[in-house]
């Protein structure tokens, strides 16, 4: 049984089945992400401040710049399928995979950064801000320090040969500065040289102490959703792409016409990827 | 191509036409890839059917146990009592009692169920799924294996909802609407639960909703232009329109509920929240209004999704059983498409009471208004299209006809929940419970039925007993009416939704002389509902039994039982893979019935204008 | 581009054959076409970086985000036009489209005006 107009177009429409169905699941995708973006919007215009610059633009641009290199690549393997040139078609694929990973390198660098980013707020009123170097924890029994590279929270134990050893947290080393405000954190595009020192706070100092997660305001809720969503959807189409690249490709050598076909359509995808980008970027890195 | 479809025939000129379900004369795929993991549409609009069916029984027993509830509050359950403590704990159920935790959790999760897992699969994908490629002439969906997977993300979403009711702290209990931030505060993971098993749906929706669309618009039959649609099909194509574009900013909420549940986001949680007197330690910043127009936004085309499918289905037995066509074919046409295009801006009527300005529930109370205008239009098409009928009264025809007087009472009692002024007064009370409980129990639910009756000889070649439907039709309208009709005074009265006690609290035998309070008549109804709720669980056992009787002991039909003019009679039965040994060729509208000069009362869509004396040389299978 | 398209209709070509005499020179077109459409990127993105660093004395936050959203969306118009080829599409595409965008700004629009329109003295 042979489902008519899966790869001829049909006349009056002037499209193929598969190339309907993802103009209509875009659709829903628009819907979806502009779910996203109103919230976006008005959870921003009814906040009494907003952060800037809170993200690194060069980082923001390269990543601009890679996803419309790889839309660019995804276009030009399609056409190599439609010239038939097969050998050109896995060159631009593998070129929009390569390109697609990067992106997500840098977006997780960019996770990471925020991950260890912490504010501390401190008994004297005071706030130090900045990244996480080294965290110092002492065995309360045999008063042992132990020096870690990351903060493992206010206590925590390890089990080593029978005996469960607990530490506490005796001091935190940030890379950062002391701020006597919280507002002083928000607009960072306003603020010349910021100070970068290394601050070591012991543990009754500190009163609270949280990192730059989705917990910590609206702003970077918004920013780990969205991005985070866009990264899914990121993956979703590498694996689609790698697929085609990879054991996908077997379609090429019996039906041509429909394996380009299906490179048009994820490429169609992918370009909507990078037109959801287009708007995240300014949205989150530049306003 | 695929291994699926290679296994199933091409097109053939000959051979059998008869088919036996399932099976074939070549490739027999086998029990697991015939039923279970088939891409065929009918295989999964069953598949479909038979699922939402249960899970409308389910949804039931949850109302059932709710009305006990509200009619003896703290009393223990009779008969499942106990079985409700072993199952669910002493916390939700002791002494086989609903506690109120559990009862907002039965609430919850029954509002959940009946639309998403129960009505929306059954009116749009079963029947969808196995109607309108028939109808259109098409071998099958546009895209089969998206379609499978559609089904399979509904059971997975179906079973995630189901787990829920027995992790530590039971089902989601934030009512089907999930505001926050009670949805986010209650300390347990039910509400988790919801929001991933409405992701799931949602997805198995958009899927779904995709290959309608991209079905109807490619896969028509030769001839088969816009305007030769049966009307369920355009009820069909603008139902997968809403679902594709409105579901998607509530996955977006969802998300950000998600995201509010397990990591302590605050999307929808404001500055200054105090849980238990306390200050919550989130971030705030967030706006719970937010989670509210997200969730509207969808849930209000949602409603017209429930309601289409069950109009087009009307409207197909209502032709059938007057043998003419239908009047207004072309208003009912533009009336569903205006239906769908303004049922996207009219969300915010369900938030009249969240504090908006004037101007802007102006603008929304203009627009509810607006959408009703259709609605009334397809209405009074349907209505005038029963006069001078020569009139069947078989089963389906019974469900059609009660349908009509059912949705106008559902439709006309939502008027004044449209206006800001009355819906002050009505808004969360009882009131909206009647009304929307006629729309989609006498009214989609009637539809339903009235679409199983009449499409199960085509799914089947048997047609179910008559008597029993009968029985299943009058026992349900009676007990129906009997259920929610109260309910309407109970509303005006001024008893709220979602009161465990039933409003016991708020009762004049609590508080006598407090002015206002629910006096003991509105209190009494509860019984009286009760009881006709019951009436309508028993009246519906000779609907199941009739149902599974049928498939073997059924009285034995033709290709064309109703003598229908539409595509999907025009079948061997059940249709084999392909529908159809050739494409039909379409040579006039969905409703030819009683054309004056024909020798019989109705003329098929495909058949074929030959003049009577020529020889027949009929390219079609020949129709019995 | 639509040329090539509205050629593959009518001849389905052998695999690994490409029937189209000078085929090196429409994947070039292709290239080229490429190269305006990145330019065109790069120099948006230029321009909204730009735009998002004057200074704050002379423009305020609700100006600057206007501009750059401005430029995003032309952007967004060449990327949908030329990478998703938006430009040679039939009415059917544009129709389930255009409903879309209403849609979504519809809702957008709405949420906004509703959660801005509220009787004076009841919110704080």
């Amino acid at each position: 049984m042979e489902i008519p107009y899966a790869v001829q177009p049909r006349p009056d429409t002037g499209v193929y089945n598969a190339k309907m169905g993802i103009w209509l699941f875009l659709a829903s995708e628009v819907m979806l992400f502009g779910g996203l973006f109103s919230g976006y919007v008005l959870l921003r215009v009814g906040a009494d401040q907003w952060p800037h610059g809170w993200l690194d633009v060069r980082l923001g641009t390269a990543n601009t710049i890679i996803l419309a290199l790889s839309a660019i690549t995804t276009l030009l393997a399609w056409a190599a399928c439609k010239v038939r040139e097969f050998g050109k078609f896995k060159f631009f694929h593998a070129c929009t995979l390569l390109l697609a990973l990067s992106f997500l390198c840098i977006k997780g660098y960019e996770y990471h950064d925020k991950w260890i980013h912490y504010e501390i707020k401190l008994a004297d009123g005071r706030i130090a801000d900045g990244h996480i170097e080294s965290a110092i924890y002492l065995n309360p029994a045999t008063k042992e320090p132990l020096e870690e590279r990351s903060f493992r929270g206010n206590a925590f134990s390890t089990v080593a040969g029978g005996t469960t050893n607990t530490y506490e947290l005796a001091s935190v080393t940030i890379e950062g500065r002391y701020v006597n405000d919280e507002k002083d954190l928000y607009d960072l595009r306003a603020q010349k040289n910021i100070p970068r020192d290394e601050i070591k706070i012991p543990r009754a100092q500190i009163k609270s102490m949280e990192n730059y997660g989705p917990w910590h305001n609206t702003y970077l809720a918004l920013y780990f959703t969205l991005t985070g969503l866009h990264a899914l959807h990121i993956l979703g189409g590498s694996i689609v792409i790698g697929y085609l690249w990879g054991p996908g490709r077997r379609l090429w050598k019996t039906n041509p016409e429909q394996f380009t076909n299906r490179v048009e359509v994820s490429g169609l995808f992918w370009h909507f990827v990078d037109l959801v980008w287009i708007f995240l970027y300014p949205v989150l890195y530049l306003t | 191509m695929d291994a699926t479809i290679e296994q199933f025939p091409p097109y053939r000129e000959h051979g059998e036409q008869h088919g036996h379900a399932g099976e074939h004369a070549h490739h027999d795929p086998g029990f697991g890839r015939g039923y279970v993991f088939s891409t065929d549409h009918k295989i999964i609009g069953i598949q479909y059917g038979f699922t939402a069916l249960c899970f409308l029984l389910l949804g039931f027993f949850l109302m059932i146990l709710m009305r006990w509830q509200i009619a003896h509050p703290g009393a223990p359950v009779p008969f499942i009592g106990p079985l409700l403590e072993k199952v669910l704990g002493p916390v939700m159920a002791g002494n086989g009692a609903i506690s109120p935790d559990l009862y907002n959790s039965f609430g919850a999760m029954h509002g959940t169920i009946m639309i998403f897992l129960g009505v929306v699969p059954l009116a749009f994908a079963a029947f969808g799924n196995y109607v309108v490629p028939l109808m259109i002439g098409a071998p099958d969906m546009a895209f089969p294996r998206v379609n499978m997977a559609s089904y399979q993300a509904y059971f997975l979403g179906g079973v995630v909802m189901l787990v829920s009711f027995f992790i530590p702290g039971g089902a989601a209990q934030a009512g089907w609407t999930s505001y926050s931030p009670l949805a986010t505060t209650i300390p347990t993971h039910g509400q988790a639960f919801w929001i991933i098993g409405m992701v799931l749906l949602i997805s198995s929706s958009l899927l779904g909703a995709v290959n309608f669309i991209a079905t109807i618009i490619q896969l028509r039959a030769p001839g088969m232009t816009w305007m030769r649609l049966p009307f369920f099909v355009w009820a069909q194509f603008v139902t997968a329109f809403l679902l594709l574009l409105a579901f998607p900013p509530l996955e977006a909420a969802a998300i950000m509920q998600l995201m509010d549940n397990l990591a302590h986001t605050s999307f929808f949680l404001p500055t200054g929240l105090a849980i238990g007197g306390k200050l919550a330690n989130i971030s705030g910043g967030g706006s719970p209004l937010l989670w509210q127009h997200l969730f509207w936004f969808l849930g209000h085309p949602e409603v017209y999704v429930l309601i289409l499918p069950a109009m087009g289905i009307v409207c197909e037995i209502i032709a059938n059983n007057t043998r003419k066509p239908i009047w207004g074919y072309k208003s009912l046409v533009y009336s569903v498409l205006a239906i769908g295009f303004l049922s996207f801006i009219v969300w915010a009527h369900h938030m009249y009471l969240t504090g908006m300005g004037t101007k802007i529930s102006a603008f929304f109370q203009t627009t509810t208004m607006a959408v009703s205008i259709p609605s009334v239009i397809i209405l009074t098409c349907l209505f005038i299209s029963l006069w001078g009928g020569s009139t069947r009264f078989n089963t389906p025809m019974l469900f059609a006809l009660a349908f009509l007087p059912m949705f106008g009472i559902g439709g006309l009692t939502g008027l004044p929940l449209g206006f800001n002024a009355s819906d002050v007064y009505l808004h969360d009370t009882y009131y909206v419970i009647a009304h929307f409980h006629y729309v989609v129990a006498p009214g989609t639910i009637f539809g339903l039925f009235a679409g199983i009756y009449y499409w199960f000889p085509k799914m089947t070649g048997r047609k179910m007993n008559e008597f029993w439907g009968r029985v299943h039709f009058w026992g349900s309208f009676v007990f129906m009416n009997l259920v929610f009709m109260p309910m309407f005074a109970q509303g005006m009265k001024g008893m709220l939704r979602r009161m465990a006690d039933g409003g016991a609290n708020y009762s004049a035998a609590r508080v006598p002389g407090a002015i206002d309070t629910l006096p003991g008549s509105i209190m009494e109804l509860h019984t009286w509902i009760l009881w006709a709720a019951v009436a309508l669980g028993i009246a519906q056992i000779p609907f199941i039994l009739n149902l599974f009787w049928s498939i073997q002991h059924g009285e034995k039909v033709g290709d064309n039982p109703w003598r229908s003019t539409t595509l999907e009679w025009q079948t061997p039965t059940p249709p084999p893979h392909g529908n159809f040994a050739a494409p039909p060729h379409i040579c006039r509208g969905p409703y030819e019935y009683s054309v004056p000069g024909h020798d019989t009362d109705f003329t098929p869509q495909n058949e074929p204008d030959v003049p009577m004396a020529a020889p027949k040389i009929s390219p079609v299978p020949a129709v019995h | 581009m639509s040329d090539l398209k509205t050629a593959k209709q009518h001849n389905t070509p052998f695999p690994g054959e490409s029937e189209l005499p000078g085929h090196t020179v429409d994947l070039k077109s292709y290239i080229r076409t490429c190269v305006y459409v990145f330019i065109a990127v790069v120099c948006a993105v230029s321009l909204m970086i730009w735009a998002s660093y004057l200074p704050q004395e002379h423009f305020n936050w609700p100006a600057k985000v206007g501009l750059i959203l401005a430029v995003a969306c032309c952007n967004a118009f060449v990327v949908a036009g030329f990478l998703m080829h938006l430009i040679s599409e039939r009415k059917m595409i544009y129709t389930v489209l255009a409903f879309t965008v209403f849609f979504a700004a519809a809702m957008m629009w709405l949420t906004l005006y509703a959660m801005q329109d509220f009787p004076a003295g009841t919110t704080h």
